[in-house]
């Protein structure tokens, strides 16, 4: 099946007073029509910079995509002049935004945010667009949609923003919508709401979605594949079953471990991910993770594994790991028992304990700078 | 809507009664009388007692602001103390110029402002960004009086391109120079704003929504960012159109522009009570009106404003 969206080696990067961020450091991957893909990984990654990239929406300055390929039904985007990247967005891909209180423009009705790619794209009339809408709003469960029409967004809840945003984005029949952290903003109670609506609706018109998040639960039964990327790479690429059965990156197996289980001895302690996010101006020279991994060993400080395919896994998993290659030390370790080295373990708290407290506020806030948002 | 309405020109009624005790009281307390001004040749004492008691000004102070209530009411604000006119007629004469002085000034603010501050916002540490700092920091810093005799200096002296006495009818070019003039400073106020109010539209979330959808560049500008950006731009136009009208004063003093601010300063000077009064109350209600349009205007522009 030819693929709808290959990218390759894509590298975004800002550039900063302080130096070159590198956002996101050579990600490749491919999705084919209809398909589903999960991007999972926490905050400043690079994983929403992705996600802006393949629209070209990256503000620039003081970003910039300096290298590889973004080929979308066989045409390079960033290769496209600026009149046919517009001609893509919204009709071909369509985003969903993080925060549906901020992503709506609060002095414009709800339909004519909606009529207005309609208008542009399907090259509708006004009376057309405005009954397209109604459909629109009545697909994404909008109450009473027809009255509603001409409300505001401050006169929506964040759950039926979201749902117009989601109506917004599926208006054109896209062939790939990017959901950017859809739920985060969102109440727990909410959030399956609107991931059901969007796993639905995606199925019933046969949309590929990218769906891009920092919580593993969220992914888990949405998307055909998952790739987890850890500051501004792609670590490991699995499908879903096989990466929650079988993850294959000692960065995954913390996220794992963080996730508070049902099925856990109550008593348990969540095991978090100890140190801190990778600086991206200056990144570690070897594996991006080693700083913050209890399983390292000299090579990771080293030299940079590649990410391939890998032993006892299945034959399209691929992971970023010295350990986890064939040869490693973790080919044949469970990552259920073996917890790591525990003086390397020490090591990692004791080197963040040493910060003074404003430095890693510092660093946090800087990776929310880096996340482009 | 219409009871908002209703009841916000009911809340005039107190503002302006507040306003022309606090005038009335401050005028009759400010030294001198209107009879004292020709200092070679005074008044004989007993001229001024007649005159005193002819329009009422031997009377406690309270009862002169009872009577003047009363009349007022009615619109009459009594005859002027020096001349030998109503106050209505003196401020129905000036009314048209000074008006038409506020209104061409704030025309001319808000046609240089708006683009100047938008383009600016766009094109960052561009000339035109550049011009556009240089001429708010002019605008604000420097007071319209002093601005006004460099202008006077340069384009009417030294080039003799610009008459700088008087006014006209129509339009004529004695206008150019104090219309310009007393647009300086909201202009230079109204760019600072509009441009505060792009930069921060243009960043919010919204816009790259926008942008996601495939609208090209100028729809984004003008639907979505102009269109919140200028709300703030409204909401300081009330003020600040009160302020060109009230603010003329200075200015139709140095061009000699007939106009109700020059009967204001000399009606001040002169202790010519009617017209202070008179003028006062105008320029009162002209504030009144202009912040209750924006008011309104506010709530049409921003549909988070709900006008009730």
């Amino acid at each position: 099946m030819p693929e709808l969206l290959e990218v390759k080696d894509l590298k975004t990067q800002f550039f900063t007073r302080d130096g070159v961020v590198r956002a996101v450091d050579g990600v490749s991957f491919e999705l084919a029509a209809g398909e589903t893909l999960g991007i999972v990984g926490e905050s400043g990654c690079g994983k929403s910079v992705t996600a802006l990239s393949l629209m070209r929406l990256i503000p620039q300055p003081p970003g910039k995509i300096t290298q590889g390929s973004i080929m979308f039904d066989g045409q390079d985007v960033l290769k496209m002049d600026d009149d046919e990247v517009r001609g893509i967005r919204g009709n071909n891909i369509a985003m969903i935004f993080q925060d549906p209180m901020t992503s709506l423009n609060p002095v414009l009705t709800i339909s004519r945010q909606i009529t207005e790619a309609l208008e542009l794209h399907l090259k509708m009339d006004r009376a057309e667009a405005r009954k397209r809408t109604v459909e629109l709003l009545e697909l994404v469960n909008i109450p009473s949609a027809k009255k509603r029409l001409d409300d505001y967004p401050h006169q929506f809840s964040g759950g039926m923003r979201q749902r117009v945003m989601i109506a917004m984005a599926l208006s054109c029949n896209p062939k790939l919508i990017l959901a950017d952290e859809p739920t985060t903003a969102l109440d727990v109670t909410i959030q399956a709401q609107i991931l059901d609506l969007l796993k639905n609706l995606a199925r019933e018109f046969r949309t590929a979605f990218i769906l891009i998040t920092h919580d593993l639960g969220v992914v888990a039964g949405m998307t055909q594949r998952i790739h987890v990327m850890y500051g501004g790479k792609i670590v490991e690429k699995a499908d879903t079953n096989e990466l929650f059965a079988n993850p294959k990156m000692p960065y995954t197996w913390g996220l794992l471990r963080s996730i508070p289980r049902l099925d856990e001895n109550r008593k348990a302690k969540l095991l978090p991910i100890e140190g801190l996010p990778p600086d991206l101006i200056a990144p570690p020279p070897g594996c991006r993770f080693e700083p913050r991994c209890q399983y390292r060993r000299d090579i990771c400080r080293e030299k940079e594994p590649e990410l391939i395919g890998i032993p006892n896994a299945k034959a399209d998993h691929e992971a970023r790991c010295w350990g986890t290659q064939a040869g490693g030390w973790l080919v044949d370790s469970d990552w259920h028992r073996d917890v790591g080295d525990l003086a390397a373990l020490d090591a990692i708290k004791a080197e963040v304990a040493d910060l003074p407290p404003d430095v890693k506020r510092v660093e946090a806030a800087d990776d929310d700078k880096k996340k482009g948002n | 809507m219409l009871k908002y309405v209703i009841r916000r020109l009911l809340l005039v009624i107190p503002t302006l009664f507040f306003v022309a005790l606090i005038t009335f009281v401050l005028a009759q307390a400010a030294p001198g009388s209107p009879f004292d001004k020709n200092e070679t040749k005074p008044l004989p004492v007993a001229t001024i007692e007649r005159l005193n008691r002819f329009y009422g000004l031997d009377r406690p102070v309270y009862e002169q602001f009872v009577v003047f209530l009363g009349n007022a009411v009615r619109l009459d604000f009594g005859v002027s103390l020096q001349r030998d006119r109503s106050v209505n007629d003196i401020i129905g004469q000036g009314l048209p110029r000074t008006a038409q002085l506020g209104v061409m000034a704030l025309f001319v603010a808000l046609a240089v402002a708006i683009p100047l501050g938008v383009v600016s916002a766009l094109k960052q540490n561009s000339a035109i960004d550049y011009a556009s700092v240089f001429l708010s920091t002019i605008g604000t810093t420097i007071p319209s009086f002093v601005l006004a005799i460099v202008f006077i200096y340069f384009f009417g002296v030294l080039l003799k391109l610009l008459p700088f006495v008087g006014w006209g009818d129509g339009l004529d070019r004695r206008m150019i120079m104090p219309t310009v003039i007393l647009a300086l400073g909201p202009m230079a106020f109204l760019t600072r704003i509009t441009l505060a109010s792009m930069l921060e539209a243009i960043r919010q979330d919204y816009v790259r929504t926008a942008r996601s959808k495939g609208l090209g560049e100028q729809v984004v500008i003008v639907t979505h960012v102009l269109k919140n950006a200028l709300i703030p731009v409204a909401t300081v136009l009330g003020p600040a159109a009160a302020a060109l009208v009230t603010g003329s004063f200075i200015i139709e003093t140095i061009f000699s522009v007939p106009g109700v601010g020059r009967e204001y300063i000399r009606s001040i000077l002169a202790r010519d009570y009617p017209i202070i009064m008179g003028t006062t109350m105008l320029y009162a209600a002209v504030i009144v009106i202009a912040n209750l349009t924006v008011d309104l205007v506010y709530g049409m522009l921003d549909p988070r404003i709900k006008v009730a």
